[in-house]
């Protein structure tokens, strides 16, 4: 690599930017075999619809359920059984239940493999902003983000690249209030996918640009990851 | 000492105004309404109620809200799309929140029903929800003290009830019920069946029924 503002000739490169599927589809098929998930509220619930059974994937709900299944339709429909966006959901052949305190150890003890979120803001080492914005009058709701950030082994990042006015959202320092410090692994966006950790911030693929036309959206130095 | 009663307002009868009341569900599910509803006609007000929300649509938490029947609420998610009874009151300052990460309400609710005095966790470490809080680096992690959560009554909805008072739970409907159950001085549960002590495998409990005072069925 002659400077860094080159793309790199390693560097996987699609042609367009990713569509919402698309990128839930590529953070599916990059989960583990056997992994133990939590997928956040919103974007990252898509990526349930593109696990394979091959991948025996199990997923968690910290409303106190391992082994969750399809959200629930019709007859299946039960009040008792949802997940923590409150939608009714199933359960899978081999599914447990358990209290609060229980479910949330299970992030908190570092057993979960992987959790995805979305985020306002994600830090070029991994600081994370995703629950409030901080506005004035703006009721603050937490849930169970910060557990999920400082617990599951590695926290992935699905999320627009630009906020609507055109402003990275990977940023030097998060602006708004922070969810967890260094916990980012990887941020997933439609442009790019980015490895984040305490030596900055490396790309892995772009999608629709060049790595030095990603640079000039992104306010911290990019490079290219080492495969 | 284990009392069955007849109706949910016998349950409720005894709450006093500026009690703490945990109050199960996550949501909608394992909430649990007959009792709510009954506390709001007792009348008890001036409460301090610990919930992982703060009530949503017209019913339930969200109605004792509206009432003006809780001081303080205790939860880690009150902002839905349907809270506006507690949304309204807060704008208008007439409800104070304290705003919990939800793994740490739990687990202050666990630490008081388990005798411990505070634990530190890495949860919320460098975020507006620990300052002021002592902190510490343990094995090489910023991490945050947090302090049990005690209160003077829960209000839970379990399954099925024995004799003897142990619980079983219905799917995610457990959440808090268990946690609540060991925390609160009184534990009022409302249950769909109760059967004879013996009726429930010991295997199953998930709630011993040491932690439970009263329970009152609920068609």
């Amino acid at each position: 690599m002659s400077s860094e503002t080159n793309q790199p000739a390693a560097l996987q490169s699609a042609p367009e930017p990713l569509g919402r599927d698309d990128l839930a589809r590529l953070v599916a098929r990059d989960i583990a075999p056997g992994s133990f998930v939590n997928l956040g509220i919103g974007q990252p619930t898509l990526v349930s619809n593109y696990l394979t059974a091959e991948q025996n994937i199990t997923l968690h709900t910290e409303n106190g359920m391992l082994g969750m299944g399809p959200a629930a339709e019709g007859d299946a429909i039960d009040g008792d059984l949802i997940n923590a966006g409150k939608i009714p959901v199933t359960e899978l052949p081999g599914a447990s239940y358990f209290h609060h305190a229980d479910s949330f150890a299970i992030m908190r003890g570092g057993h979960l493999d992987i959790c995805v979120l979305g985020a306002f803001q994600v830090s070029a080492t991994g600081d994370l902003a995703n629950w409030h914005t901080g506005a004035p009058g703006a009721i603050p709701a937490v849930g169970g983000a910060m557990d999920l950030a400082t617990g599951a082994k590695d926290v992935f990042v699905m999320m627009t690249l630009l906020t609507r006015e055109g402003a990275s959202k990977i940023v030097e320092a998060c602006t708004y209030p922070l969810t967890g410090v260094g916990c980012v692994t990887r941020v997933y966006t439609d442009k790019a996918v980015f490895l984040t950790g305490p030596n900055g911030v490396t790309v892995r693929e772009t999608f629709g640009c060049t790595l030095a036309e990603l640079q000039e959206l992104v306010p911290v130095p990019l490079t290219a990851a080492v495969p | 000492m284990l009392n069955f009663v007849d109706t949910v307002q016998d349950a409720v009868a005894g709450i006093k105004d500026g009690s703490t009341v945990m109050i199960g569900g996550f949501g909608n599910a394992g909430q649990p309404f007959e009792l709510i509803d009954a506390l709001m006609d007792c009348g008890a007000t001036d409460l301090t109620v610990v919930n992982n929300n703060a009530g949503q649509g017209d019913q339930g938490l969200a109605l004792l809200i509206r009432k003006g029947r809780v001081r303080k609420m205790i939860c880690s998610f009150p902002r839905q799309s349907d809270s506006w009874h507690f949304d309204a009151k807060y704008k208008a300052g007439e409800i104070e929140l304290e705003l919990v990460p939800q793994g740490n309400l739990a687990e202050r609710i666990r630490a008081a029903g388990a005798g411990i005095g505070g634990f530190f966790t890495p949860t919320g470490y460098g975020t507006m929800l620990a300052e002021g809080k002592e902190t510490r680096i343990i094995d090489g992690r910023g991490q945050v003290f947090e302090t049990p959560l005690h209160a003077d009554v829960a209000l839970i909805k379990a399954l099925t009830a024995d004799g003897r008072g142990n619980l079983v739970y219905r799917k995610t409907a457990r959440n808090f019920g268990p946690i609540m159950a060991a925390a609160a001085k009184h534990t009022i549960v409302q249950v769909s069946d109760i059967v004879p002590t013996g009726g429930l495998d010991p295997e199953n409990v998930v709630t011993p029924g040491i932690y439970v005072n009263s329970i009152v069925k609920v068609a």
